[in-house]
């Protein structure tokens, strides 16, 4: 191991995009109240979609499961609210397809009273019940991706997990979600990272933080107790420090292989909502119904960080906090590095929505594409050494076959490289088109 | 030098005696009598493999799709096989939803493809089924037999395509099939949507109001998924009555020239600008 | 729900960018050469604007023809043309005539880059192609080199700037050698200083190392420039010459010497950086800058020719896409070195 790059705390390569945290960084979270229609699609996670199990016209608690997973690799979904079930068809879904939603009516008369239930027996589970517990909670990794969170926790045998990896590196500009969740319930984080730490036998906790929050790395270390296995780690602040390989690369110096997963360094890595939603489920008995929310950019009127019950419309949660601004010119979901565009106000909060970011003319408009002259500039953001430059020119001539000799599959998406073109070529929209083609060829093929 | 010459000469010669392949010499006069444009439409790579196959009598004649049919009797008599093949077919676009009729929800900026746009949310058509029209068909056709017309819905010229599936395979959206000039019915509409819904997104969308059904011959068309479908094992029994009164032109009858045309309840399209975005 | 949603944009992530764009970068290369211009003005009188003006206009009506004709002239807006011209005029001898400075310029774009599909696509330095063919075509006059003119002579132009084409021109023009050709013909080294500061003989750009590296080091600041390449370029020409200083000291000059006279600054730090004919690799730049300094070290030595920056930077120009396909980086999570 390299102690330079202990001291570091980094991996090689990526960017620094300016922070633009300050809109929210301050703000405490809030509770959206109930508005009076939830859609609630099916196939929210990556994986099987959910099967419904309640029918249309059926009173729904909040809380109750109205999905069922319908493999391992899929998982549940809960009710937000109180209210009946008032369609289950075809809805434009956020990413432009055509798939099947739940919607539900709320009752007027609903509450958001927290309902909390009795702890579950944790202690007593052993690994498997865990497991179906945490599918029965229908939580999933709430950093943006949505995988399953069960799916991590069963580890083959012969494996064995070290370390649980906590996820609050947030290194996406204006998301400040998982940094309001350390501010606000360090104690919760901490036990519920012990829960998970204990279940599946890790030896320690370890929490990543960029220094640029150096207020939630002191009040998480100010409330570590004496019978837990904490380490805080702090990281610095560069972009993509909270992908998942980069981060054990930054704090273990381990690499990844290709293909091979971080149990295969025998850690297991979890975002900051995802080890809240887990403590909620087990301390409180609530399952994954609502998630935390940052809106900001430039046109959003009043940005927050808010608590909002999944499936409400993004239009409602803007108008909790006050509309878009006129200007606004795009609404993207996630950050804005790696963040969905999208293509209707009407679309859900998801599972996996941490944020919602409206733009203005001013970072949509005006980007002329120049040829590219080879400067370099994105082989030496590439966090995962690839050449973008070389992919994005092979793309462009379809020559799809070439592109997977140059490492396409390895692409994780993370923009860096479009970030740092000077001559404003979609790099990373080409070298998804590139994907989307050979996935395809590949299906038609089977 | 002369000896080493003479040396070298000489192992030429036996290497040509030696490692001489025997080739059926018809194989070069038909592969001269192909097209030579390699599309693959027959299935087998290049023209060559194809002109092997078809002295092996694995092929016909007339199942190269791109010469005339001059040229494939030509060759059919070379060789004294008949010259077979397939009825004609041509790619056609299961969408009629151009910029005039279709809603497009939002504006799109980026890489002009409809394979990339299709990444980004789906697109900015408001129809999920759509045509996108940004016109990777038409890039990707070799024979010309594609235009994008002034309302960003491609044209098939019927006498050009030579249905090589190049279309049908890179269309994001799969809206193009090769299909028998025979089958004169067709449903330029692929919107799963329920009535209103559809016609909400687009005015000449099916809005499965089964008129259609009821006109043709039983069992000919059914409603599946809320879009009027043809069984086109019953092809024979498909006649214009089906096509009258469809209230939004949503199932048209092709002639064997390529003239399409709508029924007579159909409703009159006469805006020539796009709708507006929104 | 009446109120009315904005008209919603579908752009691809990365909303963000770091805020330089292409032609800023060769507007920042312009801004590097600004000083050296100058500089050529000042020791070589107001012929050397003349010479860098027609080379320029060369270049600049070269891209317009040619490269305007899909989009509206835009090309030409990214100051690429503008560029190339620049830094041909400035590897041009001061009393070259006006119209073969002109041709230079045409030649530069015409084949060094339109033919090649523009911006981007082309194999050799633009502004070398330009110069090789010059040199090719008209040896006399690019190997005439005209003496400095020092602050009293500013407003005098040489006569031989005004030659008419494809005339003979004056056989009668004052010359005066460069500090290389000095030491290759009649083994006579030039003062270290005089070849920092610039007052000697040669190319209009190519005189004053001091101001070259100014420059260099303000590309470097604004991250225009692959360090590497400069970098090993000089590394491997001080440590080839050095070697050779060793074993024959008349014949072969000492490494400073080495670094400071012909091209050497201006060829290593503005012409074997061009990001499209150089590596995009990082190791690929070492191996490129280590082969020009030793093609450099050895055309002067052995070869027929005192300079040879222009042809050992073409010859790694034409090996560039070899290098960058063996010299890939290793991908993170693939290959040795997984611990």
């Amino acid at each position: 191991m390299n102690p330079l790059r202990l001291l570091r705390r980094s991996f090689d390569h990526g960017v620094h995009p300016a922070h633009l945290k300050e809109q929210t960084a301050d703000l405490p979270i809030q509770r959206v109240p109930f508005v009076n229609r939830y859609l609630m699609p099916l196939g929210q996670h990556i994986g099987a979609p959910s099967r419904a199990i309640v029918t249309v016209g059926e009173r729904v608690r909040r809380g109750q499961k109205i999905a069922d997973a319908t493999a391992f690799v899929s998982t549940t979904l809960h009710s937000p609210v109180t209210g009946w079930v008032r369609k289950i068809e075809g809805f434009r879904s956020m990413d432009g397809s055509f798939a099947p939603a739940i919607e539900i009516e709320a009752d007027p008369y609903a509450t958001q009273q927290e309902e909390r239930g009795d702890p579950l027996p944790w202690q007593s589970l052993s690994i498997e019940e865990f497991i179906a517990a945490v599918q029965e909670a229908g939580i999933v990794g709430m950093g943006g991706a949505a995988f399953p969170c069960h799916v991590k926790f069963s580890i083959p045998d012969g494996l064995k997990i070290r370390y649980l990896l906590v996820n609050g590196a947030e290194c996406e500009p204006y998301l400040t979600n998982d940094h309001r969740l350390m501010l606000e319930r360090p104690d919760d984080l901490l036990q519920g990272a012990e829960i998970v730490r204990r279940k599946i036998g890790a030896e320690e906790t370890v929490i990543g933080v960029e220094v640029n929050k150096p207020d939630a790395i002191e009040i998480l270390r100010r409330h570590v107790k004496p019978d837990q296995s904490v380490r805080i780690v702090p990281l610095q602040v560069k972009y993509p420090q909270g992908a998942e390989k980069m981060l054990i690369k930054s704090i273990f110096d381990r690499e990844i292989p290709a293909g091979l997963l971080p149990r295969d360094v025998e850690v297991n890595v979890n975002n900051v909502g995802t080890i809240i939603a887990i403590f909620d489920y087990f301390e409180r008995a609530i399952p994954l119904i609502e998630r935390i929310v940052t809106v900001a950019g430039p046109g959003a009127a009043y940005p927050a960080n808010l608590i909002v019950p999944l499936g409400t419309p993004v239009r409602e949660v803007l108008r909790f906090c006050g509309g878009l601004k006129e200007e606004t010119r795009e609404v993207i979901m996630g950050g804005p590095m790696m963040g969905r565009p999208i293509a209707s106000l009407d679309v859900p909060i998801l599972k996996g929505s941490s944020g919602i970011l409206a733009f203005t003319e001013a970072e949509t408009a005006g980007r002329k594409e120049y040829p590219c002259i080879k400067c370099g500039r994105c082989v030496e953001a590439c966090p995962y050494f690839l050449n973008p430059s070389r992919l994005a020119r092979l793309s462009k001539a379809r020559m799809f076959d070439e592109m997977r000799e140059y490492s396409l599959m390895d692409c994780v998406e993370c923009g860096c490289c479009t970030f740092s073109c000077p001559s404003n070529i979609p790099i990373v929209q080409l070298i998804r088109t590139g994907k989307d083609d050979l996935r395809n060829r590949k299906e038609t093929e089977q | 030098m002369t000896g080493l010459g003479l040396i070298l000469s000489s192992i030429l010669v036996v290497a040509n005696r030696k490692l001489y392949v025997y080739e059926d010499p018809r194989i070069e006069s038909v592969n001269d009598m192909l097209p030579q444009s390699n599309c693959g439409a027959c299935g087998v790579p290049g023209c060559r493999a194809f002109a092997e196959e078809l002295i092996a009598g694995k092929f016909t004649p007339g199942q190269c799709t791109v010469v005339t049919d001059v040229v494939s009797e030509e060759i059919a008599e070379l060789l004294g096989v008949d010259v077979g093949g397939d009825e004609k077919r041509v790619a056609r676009l299961a969408c009629a939803g151009g910029s005039n009729v279709a809603r497009q929800r939002v504006h799109y900026l980026g890489l002009s493809s409809c394979q990339a746009a299709t990444l980004v949310a789906g697109g900015g058509k408001g129809c999920t089924w759509g045509c996108l029209g940004l016109g990777d068909c038409e890039e990707a056709c070799d024979f010309d037999a594609l235009f994008m017309n002034e309302h960003g819905i491609p044209v098939v010229d019927p006498d050009k395509c030579v249905a090589c599936d190049d279309c049908v395979d890179i269309c994001p959206k799969d809206l193009f099939s090769l299909e028998p000039v025979t089958r004169k019915l067709w449903i330029p509409c692929k919107n799963l949507q329920f009535g209103d819904a559809a016609e909400r997104e687009c005015e000449v969308a099916c809005n499965s109001c089964n008129r259609c059904v009821a006109d043709a011959a039983p069992g000919l068309i059914e409603m599946k998924h809320n879009l009027a479908a043809i069984n086109y094992e019953l092809n024979h029994l498909a006649d214009r009555q089906a096509i009258e009164r469809c209230p939004t032109g949503a199932i048209i009858w092709i002639e064997e020239n390529g003239v399409a045309q709508k029924g007579v309840d159909a409703k009159k399209i006469i805006r020539k600008t796009s709708l507006p975005v929104g | 729900m009446t109120e009315k949603d904005p008209n919603l944009l579908l752009q691809h992530a990365p909303l963000l960018q770091q805020g330089m764009t292409t032609p800023q970068a060769m507007r920042d290369v312009l801004y590097a050469l600004l000083p050296v211009t100058l500089a050529a003005v000042w020791f070589f009188g107001l012929g050397a604007i003349l010479v860098l003006l027609a080379s320029i206009a060369g270049a600049a009506l070269t891209e317009w023809t040619f490269a305007s004709q899909e989009k509206g002239g835009e090309s030409l807006l990214d100051g690429t043309a503008l560029l190339t011209g620049l830094l041909l005029g400035l590897t041009l001898p001061p009393g070259l005539p006006l119209w073969m400075a002109f041709l230079g310029g045409a030649v530069s774009i015409g084949l060094g880059k339109v033919i090649w599909g523009g911006l981007g696509h082309n194999l050799f330095n633009p502004a070398l192609v330009g110069r090789a063919f010059l040199l090719a075509t008209f040896p006399i006059a690019m190997t005439t080199w005209a003496p400095l003119t020092g602050a009293d002579g500013f407003f005098t132009v040489q006569p031989s700037n005004l030659a008419l084409p494809f005339m003979q021109s004056g056989t009668d023009a004052v010359t005066s050698a460069t500090p290389l050709g000095l030491m290759k013909f009649e083994q006579q080294s030039t003062p270290l200083v005089n070849l920092i500061i610039g007052n000697t003989a040669g190319s209009l750009g190519e005189t004053s190392g001091l101001l070259l590296i100014a420059g260099g080091i303000y590309l470097w600041m604004r991250r225009d420039l692959d360090w590497r390449i400069p970098v090993s370029i000089l590394i491997t020409v001080m440590i080839f010459s050095a070697i050779l200083d060793m074993v024959d000291s008349t014949r072969f000059p000492d490494p400073l010497f080495s670094v400071f006279s012909g091209g050497m600054l201006l060829g290593s730090i503005y012409m074997a950086t061009d990001p499209v004919t150089s590596p995009i690799t990082p190791k690929g730049a070492w191996i490129f800058g280590v082969g020009v300094g030793l093609l450099v070290v050895l055309i002067r030595a052995f070869g027929g020719l005192p300079e040879g920056m222009m042809y050992s930077i073409l010859l790694m120009n034409a090996a560039t896409p070899l290098i960058d396909r063996y010299t890939q980086p290793r991908v993170f999570g693939r290959g040795k070195a997984l611990t």
